[in-house]
């Protein structure tokens, strides 16, 4: 009886979407309040059904009821309670649930505290929340339903796909999926926006929290991804420029792009008609991470044909939402009143500099993703676009920006003073140069290129940091006063100076790693000893272990520096029979943000072993940065307050230029 | 029946989510407004002002720009909302009586499953399900392998029982692990080419021919191996060969051999002389696919017998034991095993409470 109920708990949401896409719609027209309230009992009712479905499809894995053909192809008796649970979105059908299940929440969130908004932008905000629900609903009931059953079932399950079968697959997919779908927010109020025909500042502060909120996670979300797959393929990348990782950045770039025009946007009043595109090309890139990710058109573009109906539908969707709103922006936003004035030189311009190159950035990994697919449809021929190419590419786009980073916060709105500015980042231009000398005494090897990098992520955490300072009067007034300042300061000062600071981390944590990593490879015996980076590493023995679904083989490692031991590591390899396939899990020793890497290969008959083993500096640095920007972002959240950018007052006319 | 009483609560509970904010009256509610939005802003710059953390002049542009704000939109906003349109409030409430109904009942009949109930694991394997006793069986074999991968008998027994249940290339792999463990003979090499001819569709594949030429390298006789180089021959178009190799066969085989139907009627398929065959051996023919099967149940049960003898604290597996037996109709070695299991739990007072209770469920008394 589970399954029956959450199979049809889906379907009533589905009626519930479709009432709610269009009856909020006439009452906004007609300015009927009880029909617009329908948008919000609706968008609750339907975070129920959602719910209680994703919940039935919980219990059923974790029973292991294999009468549901989605259980019996993803899940194993045997597996431990946690993968049971984390299997139910380890796969196509359960993944999309779990996305409507977040679709529904975030509308569920959104009427249930937007009192503050006004009831018919709320009304059309839900509609349009509605219409990708109904879309997404119809996609899951007709090509992937997770609640299709077996009328003779069968004793045991297939298993999840063993590389699966980590307790990363319990935070990553959830947290990226927010990210992904919160940004279905900010998209419907862009929509609500265009329709309307009513766009301002109001708009920027009622669709911030939102934006934040769907930023912090996909920062997570990426973070994590690339964290597990260090830890998990058992290679020691942390970044492959792999078509699905794209997938999930271009979100992240045009996301952030979107943040900080917001900012002007509720600040000044300006940059209007730029913020609803931008709004409207992140929510179609999420939309187009899913369809990449979820029609298969990824592992090949002949996976493509081996299920059409899946990708066909996505396609179809995507083209009716992103094709939509763009000719709804085509045909609206001429309408729309511009905004405010600035001159070039001044936070706003700052800002638009930074969605210049961000959404520069992102074009080019789009180009970079999806050439390769097109070439491949057109003509067959197959290329690959890597690391080098995004390496020419982003590499480029993303110094200018870091170096523009620290003066946008200095400039004054509406007109700055770039001197004065760079005045005031003097300090950290001095500690930019000092890190350059000491990584240039220091290094051993490796690019010249990167102690300039060092640098440069130098100046940016220390401009950041200056920013404070600057605020709070360090230096200028007693301290006592300066601590006063700095606690009085808007969180979100303090949330953009750990958010900046943390593009910095994450540079220095990438520079160290990929210039002065070292690695041995090769094979090992018992008693052995291998040599990294001063450290000595010595395989006491190997041993085999029974886990629950799976046989695991242990080698243990005893690892010293300078004749110092250290603990010992133990790296291993499982192996999963019902699948017939294995897993390599690293192991790991953390020096402060150093970390020693060690991962089995295979076997050879005379007992030896083949070893990666790598030592990567700093590299913990590359995943504690986004963790920064995260905490910044929730910084910036907390902050209730209204946004003013108080604008410096005009000496001279001249030199302004309209936003748009 | 319950299952469509609660589809109607749920229905029930979708519609009145609809109906609720319609049947309420119109009382002004709180909304928010770009007004407030701006006068909270102009608030917001006092306090920075009196913070120090804009100058004053600053602040009064702050405030022009705000105040320009507050007045267009004082200008545009949106007419407030007027009395009830009753007649949309009316058609809305039916489309959500009538509609939301429809559309759930049309979405899910053709998709669900209301007949079926739930089967989940733990209340399945404590049921005893007389339907699938071999499926029960391999399971169990595969439990037990999965933990100890390196038992050769295990993946022998299990090998010929995949074939059977058409898994062919989980038997492929089966017997792949068998000849690792057990070693090889002609037999295993043999049998694993015919797995993978299995899993191939019936074609000899190049995989399958190499295993019949190792079969034939440690046992030039073993039929077959021959046979089915025989029919490689026979795909491969060389029907002079096939036909030479099966008349080969034929004339070494002992006269009570089972497969020697087979190979006769292969041989009159390309053409070769089929001598006549008695009507006895064709019935015996016939009854090879059935005994072979039974042959692998009881095999797996004697092993589970044997297993018994040596750890008799398994209740649950004593229980599998006498219903294996009921199903292949000893009744007599039912009843022994029946009082061997007495024996090996009388000193646990739990465990014989737990036999009893299982052999009562068997129709057996307890």
């Amino acid at each position: 009886m589970i399954a029956e109920t959450g199979h049809y708990a889906l379907v009533l949401a589905l009626g519930l979407a479709l009432i709610q896409s269009f009856v909020p719609l006439i009452g906004a027209r007609l300015r009927d309040a009880a029909l617009m309230n329908v948008a919000r009992s609706a968008a609750l009712a339907q975070l129920l059904f959602v719910a209680s479905s994703f919940v039935a499809l919980v219990a059923l894995h974790v029973t292991s009821d294999f009468s549901v053909a989605n259980v019996y192809e993803n899940s194993h008796s045997m597996k431990p309670l946690i993968y049971k649970i984390t299997g139910v979105w380890g796969n196509h059908e359960g993944s999309m649930l779990l996305w409507v299940a977040i679709l529904a929440l975030f509308g569920g969130l959104l009427a249930s505290v937007g009192n503050n908004l006004p009831l018919s932008l709320r009304a059309y905000v839900l509609s349009v929340q509605a219409w990708v629900a109904s879309a997404f609903y119809l996609f899951i009931l007709a090509t992937s339903n997770p609640f299709l059953r077996i009328a003779s079932p069968p004793i045991e399950g297939r298993d999840l796909n063993p590389v699966l079968q980590d307790i990363g697959l319990a935070v990553h997919p959830p947290m990226l999926y927010l990210g992904y779908v919160g940004f279905s927010i900010s998209f419907s109020f862009a929509i609500a926006a265009l329709i309307e025909g009513r766009i301002d500042a109001a708009w920027a502060r009622w669709v911030r929290p939102w934006t934040l909120v769907a930023w912090i996670f996909l920062t997570l979300g990426i973070a994590m991804g690339s964290y597990w797959a260090y830890y998990e393929l058992g290679w020691g990348g942390w970044w492959f420029w792999d078509p699905v990782e794209n997938a999930s950045l271009m979100p992240w770039l045009a996301g952030t792009a979107l943040l900080h025009s917001a900012l002007v946007m509720e600040k000044r009043n300006a940059l209007k008609v730029w913020t609803i595109l931008l709004s409207i090309l992140t929510f179609s890139l999420s939309l187009l991470g899913t369809f990449l990710v979820r029609s298969g058109v990824l592992s090949s573009v002949h996976a493509f044909a081996s299920d059409p109906t899946r990708g066909v539908f996505i396609l179809m969707i995507l083209c009716v939402f992103i094709g939509g709103s763009l000719v709804l922006y085509a045909a609206r936003a001429s309408s729309l009143k511009q905004g405010g004035l600035f001159a070039p030189i001044s936070r706003e311009g700052a800002l638009v500099l930074n969605n210049l190159f961000l959404t520069t950035a992102c074009a080019t990994v789009f180009v970079g993703t999806l050439y390769p697919l097109g070439l491949e449809v057109l003509t067959g021929e197959k290329i690959s676009v890597g690391a080098p190419f995004f390496n020419l590419t982003f590499g480029p786009l993303f110094v200018p920006l870091m170096i523009a980073v620290p003066f946008g916060p200095m400039l004054a709105w509406k007109r700055g003073d770039l001197v004065g500015a760079a005045q005031r980042l003097l300090a950290a231009g001095g500690a930019a140069l000092v890190a350059l000398a000491l990584a240039w005494a220091w290094a051993r090897g490796g690019s010249a290129l990167a102690p300039l990098a060092i640098a440069l992520a130098v100046f940016v955490i220390v401009g950041a940091l200056s920013d404070l300072a600057e605020r709070s009067a360090l230096f200028r007034v007693p301290f006592a006063t300066a601590v006063r300042r700095a606690r009085g300061l808007p969180r979100s000062v303090w949330g953009t100076a750990f958010a900046h600071a943390g593009i910095g981390v994450a540079l220095i944590g990438i520079v160290c790693e990929t210039t002065w990593n070292s690695e041995y490879i090769g094979k090992i015996k018992p008693q052995d000893v291998a040599k990294v980076a001063g450290y000595e590493l010595k395989l006491e023995g190997l041993t085999e272990r029974q886990g629950p679904n799976y046989r695991e083989l242990t080698a243990l490692f005893d690892v010293s520096l300078d004749g110092q031991p250290l603990r010992p590591m133990t790296p291993s390899k499982r192996s999963f029979s019902t699948r017939g396939s294995s897993t390599t899990e690293a192991a790991l020793l953390t020096r402060g943000a150093s970390q020693l890497y060690i991962s089995l290969g295979d076997m050879a008959d005379d007992g030896a072993i083949t070893v990666r083993i790598y030592h990567k500096p700093l590299v913990l640095l590359i995943w504690w940065g986004p963790v920064l920007m995260a905490f910044g972002g929730v910084l910036s959240l907390s902050d209730r307050r209204l946004r003013v950018g108080a604008p410096k007052p005009a000496r001279a006319l001249r030199g302004l230029q309209a936003a748009e | 029946m319950t299952l469509w009483f609660v589809f109607a609560l749920m229905t029930v509970a979708a519609i009145f989510a609809v109906l609720w904010p319609l049947g309420r009256h119109n009382r002004p509610q709180a909304e928010g407004n770009e007004t407030a939005v701006y006068k909270d802003q102009l608030a917001e710059i006092e306090r920075d002002l009196a913070a120090g953390l804009i100058a004053a002049a600053e602040a009064e542009a702050a405030r022009v720009e705000i105040g320009r704000r507050l007045l267009a939109s004082a200008g545009s906003e949106p007419t407030p909302v007027m009395r009830s349109n009753l007649w949309w409030r009316r058609a809305v409430a039916a489309f959500a009586l009538v509609g939301l109904p429809l559309i759930a009942l049309a979405v899910y009949f053709p998709l669900g499953s209301p007949q079926l109930r739930d089967f989940p694991l733990a209340e399945r394997t404590k049921t005893p399900d007389v339907k699938q006793p071999l499926e029960n069986l391999v399971a169990q074999v595969e439990q037990h392998l999965e933990k100890n991968p390196t038992d050769g008998r295990g993946w022998n027994v299990l090998a010929p029982v995949l074939e059977r249940l058409g898994r062919y290339s989980e038997a492929v792999r089966a017997y792949r692990n068998s000849i690792a463990y057990n070693g090889e003979n002609a037999e295993r090499r043999a049998d694993l080419g015919e797995a993978i001819v299995a899993a191939a569709g019936g074609v000899v594949t190049g995989e399958a021919k190499s295993e019949f030429d190792r079969a034939l390298a440690l046992n030039a006789d073993d039929p077959k191996a021959n046979y089915f180089l025989g029919l490689a021959a026979e795909q491969d178009g060389r029907t002079a060969d096939a036909a030479a190799i099966w008349r080969t066969l034929l004339a070494k085989a002992p006269t009570d051999a089972s497969w020697r139907t087979l190979v006769q009627a292969s041989l009159a398929r390309v053409g070769g002389a089929a001598p006549a065959l008695s009507d006895e051996t064709m019935a015996a023919a016939k009854e090879i696919g059935e005994d072979d099967r039974d042959a692998m149940v009881r095999g797996m049960v004697e092993r589970l017998a044997s297993r018994l003898k040596q750890n008799g604290s398994d209740v649950d597996g004593w229980l599998r034991l006498v219903r294996a037996y009921i199903v292949m109709g000893e009744r007599d070695k039912a009843r022994n095993a029946l009082t061997d299991a007495r024996q090996a739990v009388a000193n646990d007072a739990e465990r014989l409470r737990q036999l009893n209770e299982g052999l009562k469920n068997l129709g057996l008394d307890g």
